[in-house]
Formats: structure tokens, sequence, C-alpha cells
């Protein structure tokens, strides 16, 4: 039944396999070429774009929330309008939620590996630990919202106080930067169904995903000790 | 983190995909370079306006009305309109000129070229990258049309008076705003693009380009884009807080007790620090994001005209990762007036006089490998040597500015504007111009005309001189900058010195019509380029085509054999070898 059958994507081991055309990429601090020409010991691999790129991603949301982190400590420490905030409980379920959906795309992601490297007769491909890890962050977004409910019903608003501002700000922040998350994942179990996810892709969107997970957990400790 | 797609795209085929939303970093590096352009002309048109006021502050400017409902009753500038002109002229020229041009436009053209690859790892993020800094240049100026007019705070929008809105000024409510908004939108496209440049350097290399055998253009766009994934990273955050202080009644930057015009303000325990802070950790980053692409630029341009290679590669790389990363470290030197802790002051003085050596060793090694260099006199190394001018003329006030002491008294005056005008201001612009001159034929394919590029060359380095230098006298004898008159009996006797200035603009800004018309006419008409017009060794002259075909290299990407610049060497091509060719030659000097 060969309209059953989908083809195993296409595992990631070589660059040619990405760039059908292209050669880039050979370079690095030791690999230059004699000027005689001689490529024997030129490395032709360098790590996929991605790879390199989520780092640079990562880099750049580290830069703002320690900008964001900055802010707090500085504006905590001249004023005297800081008025203590009791952090929703609702926000300590929410952490577990993204601590769990880290671990199930993590089994999601060897699944999918081991898919990727097996034999190419298999079925469907294994995307049920990703709508795991999908249906997971939703929550913990939806999670957030409910926090905010909850803060709201107490009467703090955003402009209520400094804390409940930097507790909007920074929640809502990084819930964006969540959500933008649950985009990749969703765009992982789609190129995953249609068999052209390369594994260089899930990579990426887990370390993404994992970030988000240990950024909440710093966040949650800076609301918890400084609110 | 997408992993959009591969360098690898096919061509395209409509109209759109290929001039407008297209993936090509080539195109998209020459869409840069046309937001720059129209930028820098609305900027040069804003500073005329400016320093007629300043030189004739009663006449009457004709259609100046038409920029500004209640700024020019009668067609003469209201205070607060010259400081709305003001802010307008400095942010347009920073962000979408400055940073866009050197950095940006030829850095998307000229990157994967130069490293050996078909296009930047995730195009769509390159194309998002312009389009989103094109909207942020819509947002900016769409301020003048509405509500009244643009902000009036200066391009450091220092709170507590920005972030108050309407009760501040004319532009304090919406123009803020705006401009909030379009920094902030700028950011984005800026992280956008540094993305798709780190990556390209660290990954997209062909065959045998290691590291050390990028070009000095590819590494200073490497560093700037290091630079400006940490800089814009943290001005968002200073922005969004910003807005938020206007649209939903925060306080982060506006203390309590503030009285505005008789009026308290309902918000209480802000840092008006806080936001200098975050602002000057992007702004001074920002100071060597508008220069060091100029240096990498200058440098490419000049070791092809001195045709040997800097006296030292290594060092030059060095200088420019230390400006890089010293440029965290010295932001305080911008609030040594601000109300911070005299010790910070201390502790920000030190790190900027120390970066006065990475500099020094940069401006040490240029003059050196000039020193007897037989160097061809063209356009782009005219524009080059007049940036390693600018550069000194400029850095050198920088030493007495660095000086706590010294930077009180000088601080609010128009030494302060003579010094980042040139070092950063003109000092870019002639790197942007050096890099059009040699860079224009590979883009094209049309060589530009060089006798108007040495018009244009001689018209705007005496002309910047002449406007730029007196800025120091007038600074030195206590002309406060930001005043759109001077009634002092201190200030009157400068006025002539101002008129002078304003003449000397208006000519120096008219000789750079010279270099437009030579841009378009050079476009349809000049002469055909051929592949490699200066014998220059870099990649980007062993394309097949010229201009580059859409995947840069044909069919094959080129395999790199030799360092950079190879010059002074006994090939079959003649004093130089192509980092692609297989060739292996001799030094002359080794000959001797």
């Amino acid at each position: 039944m060969a309209t059953t059958i989908q083809q195993p994507p296409k595992v990631e081991e070589r660059r040619e396999s990405i760039r059908p055309v292209g050669n880039s990429g050979g370079g690095g601090p030791r690999n230059l070429v004699p000027a005689e020409g001689d490529l024997r010991r030129v490395k032709d691999h360098a790590p996929p774009p991605a790879s390199t790129g989520i780092w640079v991603v990562l880099a750049s949301i580290t830069m703002t929330f320690a900008a964001f982190t900055s802010a707090l400590i500085v504006r905590q420490g001249g004023s005297t309008d800081w008025k203590h905030l009791t952090l929703p409980p609702i926000l300590y379920l929410n952490t577990l939620l993204l601590l769990a959906s880290s671990i199930t795309l993590e089994v999601a992601r060897r699944r999918v590996g081991a898919y990727m490297t097996g034999p190419r007769d298999q079925t469907a491909p294994p995307s049920r630990w990703l709508y795991i890890t999908l249906c997971l962050g939703l929550l913990f977004v939806a999670g957030q919202y409910v926090a905010w409910l909850q803060l709201r019903a107490q009467g703090l608003f955003l402009a209520t106080n400094p804390n409940s501002s930097f507790f909007y700000v920074l929640t809502g922040i990084h819930a964006l930067h969540v959500s933008g998350g649950l985009g990749g994942l969703a765009r992982v179990v789609r190129r995953l169904n249609k068999s052209v996810l390369r594994k260089s892709t899930l990579d990426a969107t887990a370390r993404y995903w994992h970030f988000m997970g240990g950024l909440w957990v710093y966040l949650l400790l800076l609301l918890w000790m400084k609110l | 983190m997408h992993d959009v797609s591969a360098a690898h795209h096919a061509p395209p085929t409509s109209f759109i995909r290929k001039h407008v939303f297209s993936l090509d970093h080539k195109v998209i590096g020459k869409q840069y370079y046309a937001l720059a352009l129209a930028a820098v002309l609305i900027g040069m048109v804003l500073s005329w306006i400016m320093r007629l006021h300043l030189g004739w502050g009663s006449y009457a400017i004709p259609g100046l009305h038409l920029l500004s409902q209640n700024g020019a009753p009668g067609n003469v500038m209201t205070p607060e309109f010259y400081l709305q002109l003001m802010t307008m002229h400095a942010t347009i020229m920073v962000f979408f000129v400055l940073t866009t041009a050197p950095f940006a436009a030829f850095g998307n053209y000229f990157l994967p070229i130069q490293v050996g690859a078909e296009d930047m790892p995730f195009p769509h993020f390159n194309m998002m990258s312009f389009w989103v800094t094109f909207v942020a240049f819509l947002v900016l100026v769409s301020s003048f049309f509405v509500g009244d007019g643009p902000t009036l705070g200066g391009w450091t929008q220092y709170a507590p008076l920005s972030a108050v809105g309407a009760v501040a000024g004319p532009g304090q409510g919406l123009g803020v705003v705006l401009w909030a908004a379009s920094i902030g939108i700028f950011c984005i496209g800026q992280l956008l693009g540094s993305l798709n440049f780190i990556t390209t350097t660290l990954d997209m290399r062909t065959r045998g380009m290691s590291l050390w055998r990028l070009p000095l253009s590819a590494w200073a766009w490497f560093i700037t884009s290091v630079m400006g994934l940490t800089a814009f990273a943290v001005l968002m955050p200073a922005c969004i807080l910003l807005i938020l202080d206007h649209l939903a009644g925060t306080s982060f930057f506006i203390p309590g007790n503030l009285v505005i015009n008789d009026q308290l303000q309902p918000h209480s325990g802000g840092s008006t620090l806080l936001w200098q802070h975050l602002f000057w950790f992007f702004g001074h980053p920002e100071v060597y994001i508008a220069i060091v692409p100029g240096m990498g630029i200058v440098s490419h341009v000049l070791i092809a005209n001195m045709r040997k290679p800097m006296l030292s590669h290594r060092a030059l790389i060095y200088s420019m990762g230390a400006l890089a990363v010293l440029s965290y470290m010295v932001y305080g030197h911008h609030m040594f007036l601000s109300g911070m802790n005299p010790v910070s002051s201390l502790a920000f003085s030190f790190p900027t006089l120390i970066i006065t050596i990475p500099s020094t060793v940069i401006v040490l090694i240029w003059l050196g490998s000039l020193y007897g260099a037989k160097l061809r006199i063209n356009s782009a190394s005219l524009f080059g040597l007049g940036f390693v001018s600018m550069f000194i003329s400029g850095g050198v006030s920088g030493f007495f500015l660095a000086q706590p002491s010294v930077d009180i008294m000088l601080h609010a005056t128009y030494f302060v504007v003579g010094h980042f005008h040139m070092v950063m201001g003109v000092a870019a612009m002639f790197g942007i111009f050096a890099g059009t001159y040699f860079w224009f034929p590979k883009m094209v394919g049309r060589m530009m005309n060089e006798t108007l590029g040495k018009i244009h060359f001689w018209l705007s380095f005496v002309g910047t001189y002449a406007i730029f230098m007196p800025f120091h006298y007038l600074g030195l004898a206590g002309n406060v900058r930001r005043y759109q008159a001077f009634v002092t009996d201190s200030m009157k006797p400068l006025i002539p010195v101002h008129q002078f200035i304003t003449v000397a603009a208006l000519i120096t800004g008219a000789a750079q019509l010279i270099f437009l018309f030579n841009l378009v006419h050079s476009r349809f008409w000049g002469e055909p380029a051929s592949d490699n017009p200066w014998q220059a060794t870099s990649l980007e002259w062993s394309t097949p085509t010229t201009p580059p075909p859409h995947n840069n290299f044909g069919d094959t990407l080129p395999t790199v054999y030799h360092d950079p610049y190879q010059y002074g060497v006994e090939s079959s091509v003649g004093d130089y070898v192509m980092q692609a060719s297989p060739e292996k030659v001799k030094t002359i000097n080794e000959e001797a």
C-alpha cells in the first residue's frame, strides 16, 4: 500500500544533502588549503546554519532579559513605591507544565532521530510526543493568562505599582517568546508529517524550547525574590 | 528558531520576488542602500534648514510651514520646531544612514560573496530584516505629519521628559511613541540581520576560506553584527518600557513629585538614570556599529589601491575586536553630566582612555602601510584617505572628552558636536563613499565617472572640515549646543562663525548632488565594467559575471588558496594573485 507509507525524512549526515548545488561551509581555522592546491586535508563539513543560528538567537534573547533584569534592579534600588506582591500560585503549576514539555520534547526528539536513521519502510512518523509537547506549551501560555486574571482580580494592573508592572512585562515578553517556540514546534510537526524535516531544525527548535524553560525558571526566581 | 531555508534557492521569476520581496542578498543590499540614500537626503535637508536658522534666525525659509503646522508661523522656525528637526536629523542619520548603509547595505551585498557562499543562510529572515527596517523608517517619518509633529527630545530621548507625554512639549506625546515604536521595530530588523551575518561568516565559508583568510571588510561586518546583536537587544526593551510609560501609565522612568508646566505628574518612583543606562549601553556600541564597517571597507579599498597588504592583518582584526569589547565598558562617558556617581565617572573614564589604544593601533597600521606605498589615486582611495583623516581629526578631540573634568565644561557645547560629527558621522560617510566608488562596478556592471568622483571628494573633504572644525572653536568659546538662537552677549559675537558654517554646509551639501548625479548617470550610461576593474584579489572579483549571477558563483563555488591580500607578487595576471586562483606565486621581495 504505497499510499499509506510515507517516505522517512532524509538523514542529514553531510552538508551535500542540504545544499544540492552548493559546497559552502568548508572553512575553519585549521582548514587552510595550501597554495599548491592540496585539498586532501580539507574538511568539507561545517555545522548547518540552524545550529549556529539558534545560539545567536538565544544570545540576543539573553541580552534582552538581562536588560529587563537590570532595569528591575535599578528601578527597585532607589524607589519608595516598591510593594510586595504575592505571586499567583498557578505559576508553580505552569512551571511544572513547561518543564514537563521539555521532557516530552526530548522523548520526541529521540523518537524522530531513531525514525530518521531507521529502516525506510516504517509507517507514520512519530509525531505523537510532539503533539503532547505542543499541548503542554499551549497550557503553559493559557496558565500564564490565568495568572494575569488572578492578579487583575486582586486589583493589580499593569500600572498599579512597579512590581505589577514588571510582573506583566516580564511574563508577557516571555509568553511571546514561548508562543514563537510553539510556532516553531508546529512547523516541525508539519515538516515531519510531510517528510521534509531536517534533524538540525528539530534540534534547534528543541534548544530554543529548553531555553524557554530555563529562562522561565530564572524569571520565576527573580519575580519570587524581587517582587 | 526556524531553519527557514537553505542558502540555495532558485532564481525568482516574478517581478515582486525579483525586486520587491526578494530573497537575494544582493537585491536586499541594494534595497538597504536605496533606503539609506533616501534617508540621508531627508536628513541633510533637515540639517540645512537648521543651519539656515542658526545663521540667520529671523529670516523666513519659504515653504517651511509645510513641514509643521505650528512650528513655523510665517515660515520662521519656533524653538520647539528647531529641536524637532534636530531630533529627526540625528535619529534618521544614526539609525537609517550610518547603520544601514555601511553595515546592512554593503554587508548584505558583499559578505556572502566574500566568504564564497551562494546566499545568506536564512534568506527569508534577511528579506524581513529589510522590510521591517523600511517600516521603521516610515513610522519615524510619519511623525512629521501626525499630531503636533515629531518628538523634540533629541535622539537620546532622556527621561523623564521623553516619558511624561504631551505635557513636555510638542511631539512629546504621540511623537515619542512613534519614535520609540520606530526604533523598536528597527531593532528587530537589525537583530534579524545580525543573525544572518554571524551565521554566514561562521558557517557559509567556502572550501579553504579560513577565518584568517576573510578580507578585512568581512571581518568588520562580522564584528559589527556581534555588536549589533547585543546592543539592539538591549535598546528594544528600553523602547518597550518607554512606550509603556506613555500608553499604559507605568512609572519606569518617571520619578514621583514631578511637576512639569505647573502640572504634578501622576507617577512615582521611576528612575531617570535607568533610561540613560539602557540607552547608552546600546548607544556607545552604536558608535562603533557605525564606524567599524567603515574601517573594514576603507582598509579593503586602500589595500587594493596600495597594491600591498596592511602591515598587520591580524593586529587590525584584533583591534577592531577590542573596540567592540571595550565599547560596552565605556558607555558611561556619555553620562558624566547626568547625575551619575562621580566614582562611576572615573570607572568609565579609564576604559574610555584605554579604547584609544586599539583606535591608535588601527590608525598607525593605516599610516604605516600607506607610507611608501605607490597609492593609486582614484575616487575610492581618495575617500579612503579622507576617512583616515576624518577619523584622526575627530578622534583626537575624544582624548579631551574622555576626562570627566574636561568633559564637564565641554559636554554641552559645540565641541562635542564637532567631535562626533567628524569621527562618527563624516568618517562613516566617507567609508560609504569609498565603498560605493569601489564596489559600484561590481554591483551594477558599470564604472562611475572618476572626474566627477574626484570633484565630489575634494568639495566634500574641504567642505566637511570647513563645517566641523569651527564647531570645536565654538565649543571652546562656550557656545552651547541644542540652542536655536544665540542671544547672550557671550554668544552673539560667535554668530558670524555660524554663518560661515551654514554657507559651508550648503555648498558641501550641494556637492553631494554631484555624487547623486554620478550614481544615477553611471547606473545607465557609465562605461561597462570588467569583472575585476581594480585588479583586486578577494572573491567578489571572481564572480563569473558582473554583476554576479543569482547564485553568485555559477555552478561551483570557488575554492580559496590564498590569504586575502596577495599583492606585490608575481603571477600570470600581474602583481597580485586572486584568492580563488590555485596558482603558486612568490612575492617580489622573495625574489629580490
